[in-house]
């Protein structure tokens, strides 16, 4: 439900950036083909090769800037200090009322949801990369610095998309999973149960007391980074329990072992559904972010690639 | 036998009474300081260890035979104790009175021990904090059964019964529960009556066995029990029988009792029944018991430096001593720039003669009327405030005239002048909202400009205030809500009879299918209107306060086709349909107004919301949005849970972030995280000592530096915004830090050492010093939260 506000990230502005790149890609295009240099083939060292190089080069120190950006939004260092000071004296008073009337006049600024337009427009410069970039190349690849900057860019252009996806589909799908809970909750909860289960089995034979406790011991919500990403165990020992609980459910009949079972069977089931819901919560999360710790890497990796293709081209001379 | 006889008693001994008793001693005079409690300045020994104490207003100076300078809690009881050796003042703990009778020159007091004393004067310093209740079951007084808690520290590996369900006795027993067997007890079913982070927090820990709670249970008895692990045994009634449980002690947090039945029983006069109204006193302190003088809290003055001025001056005043008050000189500054006026009394005569507003209000009250307000001589075309600014002070015209321009419905300008002896801005006051026109000086004139508190707290404690306020304002209303041209006569006509009428939150103005009564005018807080639509009430407007709602019926001459439902505290005008049937026929204007009001609402009813937005719209309005001015919502669907909304604005804000972003509630991938909504009537506002809390003519609730850090503000805001915390020194990062990951990060407070720093209120300013606006909003990278008014997201969600 999107209808409480303005634009999506891509949609800014009325796809303000979209038109903006748009443009740029079509103007190097066009470029590209119609310019055909002296000796008849396009690449870097041409002077269109060169603009499309330095053009990108400074899209891609804009793109960097991003970061730096979004860890520094705390306004202008100006502040309008008179105005909140409480008037007390007659002096502060008049002060104050003075100035009052001159901010006033100014209209309040709000620029709105700033980094919002800096990410829209580091989603569509960098895909513009790709265009201009490649342009840039002439599509000469080798073995080489230069071929390394360009294959980095990619792996980090490529990050970005799934970054790019995952931001604009899996927020709704954590709250759709978690409501109004929190994983502390869910975790909490989930202890419960074990230890009600825990309780309930003790008067039944081992058998039923052994797959209790292995799923309450061995059951793990988070572990490794593979874990965390694919949102599952292997052989998920509630899993198996809430299985198991079927088949045994037929060889412990006697007396109130069929209630018993009963209410193991539904806790574990409960369980089941609480470790789910607390799987998917660190999965979708660990995606929302995992992708990050390529991006950026990799981005710094691309400036130190892009800076050794820089000072090598300087030699060709 | 016969009782002790005594020039002066005076019955509290908070810094009022206690400043009272040492001026009375030094004097010579035979006095005595009676206190309840077992210390002298019980409240104040019940400061938290080390809480700093401030000296607010910083303008008043301090004229007491007692010293008092800001310092911590220790130093301040230190200094008290050895000047009431001092000055050998004759006091008594533990003594409580129960009753006052007789007049100037032989009051009988009697004490809760049945002893009877005599006094001559009486001076009442009784405060507004009330007795403390206490358990009424033998064993009450034991040595480890308790009534407040200063340090939840001090005590380890105890077992603790804490009694009361309500939010002290949850506080503290989630306090004690980390390092101690904790026992709560409530006598109620369950645990209602305590906030929802209180309950929440109380729920979790019961969960986890960190705290045991007994409900339904009575406490019987407490005895004292000689072994070496426990000393107490608490035995209560629970509903399954008796319960004896063996503790080292019982805290019992019961709440405390009104002082103000116990006053009214000595005779004294309430002006109205509001629990804010203070009793009417001369300008000597006074009341309406000759011979029975009133001072500090309980006679409207909250700050330790008033009271303690006070306890000074009523004394002189018992012995006759003409004294100058100790804010003459400042008030005298105040007038000095008043053209032809020389004294202080001369200004009080002008304001009284000129503001016929005031002329109820005793010099006292009069006095401290100027001490808050401010005078402003303008030069004839200033700009006094503007339309649709958010301030909200009261105007009072002493001299000259003052022009007010508002825009008529139809867009153009109506302007009406306001002259000396009237007064303007109430409807910025009443309604909390922006100014509905323009105010200029017309002529070179003198205001009274009066503080938003001052000006409500006279409200309710002199009635003549208010009926006089009310006899003006509702024709305002009625005129700025209907027409602007509507001559005065007829505004006359239509206001005869017609009465404020106030609504709780929920409360029905009228029903759907009702007979329609008459036209309501909104003059503070906002409605829902609703409908039944396939047997789901679905809301189909929010209308706020400066509008009007019931026109529908009154038009069409049929039963109320729709409901509406208070969506705030609101206080509506009710005009009787009958004057308004007349008017309307009488005024074509009125008239054409109103019709085209009602085509636009049955144009608008087609464009109704759906059921899930009307869903949306209920689950906002439970969340309290509708009493919001601005609030942060985060669109769920788009957050990332970055958590740089609560990052950013920490950077901005000295280090602590003034929002949490996961607390609270979310529907339909709406979330109201935990941050102020800057309400029309902020709660915050209603009880701060220094008058600390202001709003801005943008709108912005904020609080300033003289914040004394009493928490007040932070118990009475409903929706948990407010935090207490330590200012401290805060470096941004530079960029390089940031470049290379360096320097500390910012996020919630905690992080710093706060030792016995002074803590203050701390809470959402919407970044108004800040060019550019709030940076919860600039810093969301998906542009998921965002800030709205209630009226914004009516439109939005259709």
């Amino acid at each position: 439900m999107n209808m409480m506000q303005g634009a999506t990230l891509l949609k800014y502005k009325n796809y303000r950036y979209l038109k903006a790149t748009s443009l740029l890609m079509l103007l190097a295009i066009t470029a590209y083909a119609l310019i055909r240099p002296a000796g008849g083939e396009s690449y870097g060292g041409t002077w269109l090769g060169y603009l499309l190089g330095i053009i990108s080069t400074l899209i891609m120190f804009f793109l960097m800037w991003y970061g730096i950006t979004k860890r520094r939004i705390t306004g202008s260092p100006e502040r309008r200090k008179l105005r909140t000071r409480v008037a007390r004296s007659t002096e502060m008073a008049d002060q104050a009322r003075l100035e009052r009337r001159k901010t006033r006049k100014k209209t309040r600024v709000l620029s709105g949801a700033m980094l919002q337009e800096w990410l829209s427009a580091h989603v569509y410069l960098g895909a513009s990369l790709i265009v201009l970039v490649s342009l840039h190349t002439g599509f000469h690849f080798g073995l080489n610095v230069h071929t390394l900057a360009y294959v980095l860019m990619l792996l980090v252009i490529s990050s970005g998309f799934y970054g790019l996806n995952v931001y604009l589909n899996y927020p709704r799908l954590i709250t759709l999973n978690m409501t109004e809970d929190t994983l502390d909750n869910l975790l909490l909860k989930i202890a419960e149960l074990d230890e009600l289960a825990g309780t309930r089995a003790l008067g039944l034979p081992d058998e039923v007391n052994t797959l209790i406790m292995k799923a309450r011991r061995e059951t793990r919500i988070g572990g490794t980074l593979f874990q965390q990403l694919s949102g599952d165990q292997k052989d998920c020992p509630t899993r198996i329990a809430v299985q198991q609980m079927l088949h045994l459910g037929a060889k412990y009949n006697q007396d109130d072992q069929p209630k018993i079972m009963r209410d193991l069977y539904s806790a574990l089931l409960r369980k089941e559904k609480l470790v789910l819901r607390a799987r998917t919560e660190i999965m979708l999360k660990a995606r929302l972010e995992c992708w990050l710790y390529l991006h950026a890497p990799l981005g710094i990796a691309l400036l130190a690639a892009l800076a050794a293709h820089i000072v090598s081209i300087f030699f060709y001379w | 036998m016969m009782s002790e006889h005594f020039k002066i008693v005076i019955i509290g001994s908070g810094p009022g009474g206690l400043s009272a008793a040492a001026r009375a001693a030094e004097h010579g005079i035979s006095h005595l300081l009676l206190e309840a409690a077992p210390h002298v300045a019980n409240t104040i020994h019940h400061f938290q260890r080390g809480k700093p104490v401030m000296a607010e207003p910083a303008v008043l100076p301090l004229r007491s035979s007692m010293s008092f300078a800001a310092g911590i809690r220790e130093h301040i009881l230190e200094t008290w104790r050895e000047e009431l050796t001092r000055y050998q003042v004759n006091y008594r703990v533990g003594a409580t009175v129960t009753n006052i009778t007789g007049q100037s020159g032989s009051f009988q007091i009697t004490l809760a021990s049945g002893e009877s004393l005599n006094a001559e004067f009486v001076v009442l310093a009784i405060g507004v904090q009330g007795n403390i209740r206490k358990l009424a079951v033998p064993g009450e007084d034991l040595p480890m059964v308790q009534y407040h808690l200063d340090d939840p520290d001090e005590f380890r590996n105890e077992t603790i019964v804490v009694v009361g369900g309500g939010d002290a006795g949850v506080e503290n027993a989630l306090a004690l529960a980390g390092q101690n067997r904790v026992i709560l007890v409530n006598r109620q079913e369950e645990f209602s009556n305590c906030k929802e982070a209180n309950y929440d927090q109380l729920m979790a820990a019961v969960t986890q066995g960190k705290i045991e709670t007994r409900v339904s249970t009575l406490t019987e008895r407490i005895d004292a029990l000689a072994q070496d692990t426990f000393n107490l045994a608490y035995v209560a009634q629970t509903p399954e029988g008796h319960e004896q449980i063996n503790c080292h002690r019982v805290i019992a947090r019961l709440g405390a009792k009104p002082p103000r039945q116990l006053v009214e029983s000595f005779g004294v006069c309430f002006p109205n029944s509001d629990s804010t109204s203070v009793p009417q006193l001369s300008e000597q302190y006074e009341s309406n018991v000759p011979g029975l003088y009133i001072v500090g809290a309980l006679a409207g003055y909250p700050l330790i430096k008033q009271a303690m001025n006070q306890g000074y001056e009523v004394i002189e005043y018992i012995l006759g001593n003409p004294v100058e008050p100790a804010d003459e000189a400042f008030l005298r500054e105040k007038f000095a720039d008043v053209p032809d006026i020389h004294s202080v009394s001369e200004g009080i005569k002008l304001l009284r003669a000129n503001q016929p507003l005031l002329a109820p209000l005793t010099t006292l009250q009069l006095r401290e009327f100027m001490l808050d307000s401010t005078i402003c001589v303008l030069p004839r075309g200033e700009v006094i405030f503007n339309r649709n600014d958010y301030s909200n002070s009261f105007f009072s015209i002493l001299e000259g005239r003052v022009a007010i321009q508002t825009e008529g419905q139809n867009g153009k300008e109506a302007v009406y002048g306001v002259k000396a002896g009237n007064f303007f801005g109430e409807m910025g006051l009443l309604s909390g909202r922006r100014r509905s026109g323009t105010a200029i000086a017309s002529s070179d004139c003198v205001l009274v400009e009066t503080p938003r508190r001052s000006m409500l707290k006279l409200l309710y404690s002199a009635s003549g205030v208010q009926r006089k306020l009310d006899e003006v304002s509702l024709k305002r209303v009625v005129r700025s809500c209907i027409d602007t041209s509507l001559p005065e006569r007829e505004l006359d006509y239509l206001v005869q009879g017609a009465q404020p009428k106030r609504y709780a939150v929920g409360d029905v103005l009228f029903n759907e299918g009702d007979k329609a009564d008459g036209l309501y005018m909104i003059r503070r807080g906002s409605v829902t209107v609703s409908r039944m639509v396939d047997g789901k009430e679905v809301v189909l407007a929010y209308i706020s306060a400066g509008n009007y709602v019931g026109e529908m019926a009154l038009v069409s001459n049929q039963p109320r086709s729709a409901t509406v439902r208070a969506a705030s505290p609101t206080e509506v005008v009710l005009l009787e349909a009958v004057r308004v049937a007349d008017v309307l026929g009488r005024n074509t204007s009125m008239r054409r107004k109103v019709d085209s009001r009602y085509l636009e609402q049955v144009r608008s009813d087609e464009y109704a919301p759906s059921s899930e937005s009307s869903e949306l719209i209920n689950f906002l309005m439970g969340q309290g949005v509708g009493e919001a001015t601005d609030v942060l919502l985060i669109d769920y669907a788009r957050c990332i849970r970055c958590n740089n909304c609560e990052t950013s604005c920490a950077n901005a804000h000295d280090g602590t972030s003034r929002l949490d972003r996961e607390a609270g509630s979310t529907y339909a991938q709406i979330h109201v995280p935990t941050s102020c909504r800057h309400c029309e009537h902020p709660h915050c506002m209603k009880d701060c000592p220094p008058d600390a809390i202001h709003r801005s003519v943008n709108g912005e609730v904020f609080i300033s530096d003289n914040c004394i850090g009493c928490g007040n503000c932070q118990t009475n805001c409903p929706y948990g915004v407010i935090q207490m915390a330590v200012k401290t020194e805060y470096k941004k990062r530079s960029i390089w830090q940031v470049m290379l990951g360096t320097g500390k990060l910012s996020g919630k407070t905690g992080e710093v050492e706060t030792g016995s720093l002074p803590k203050k209120a701390v809470k959402c300013d919407m970044c108004k010093d800040i060019i550019g606006g709030p940076v919860c909003v600039r810093a969301c990278p998906t542009g998921a939260a965002f800030r709205m008014s209630p009226e914004d997201f009516m439109e939005y969600v259709k």
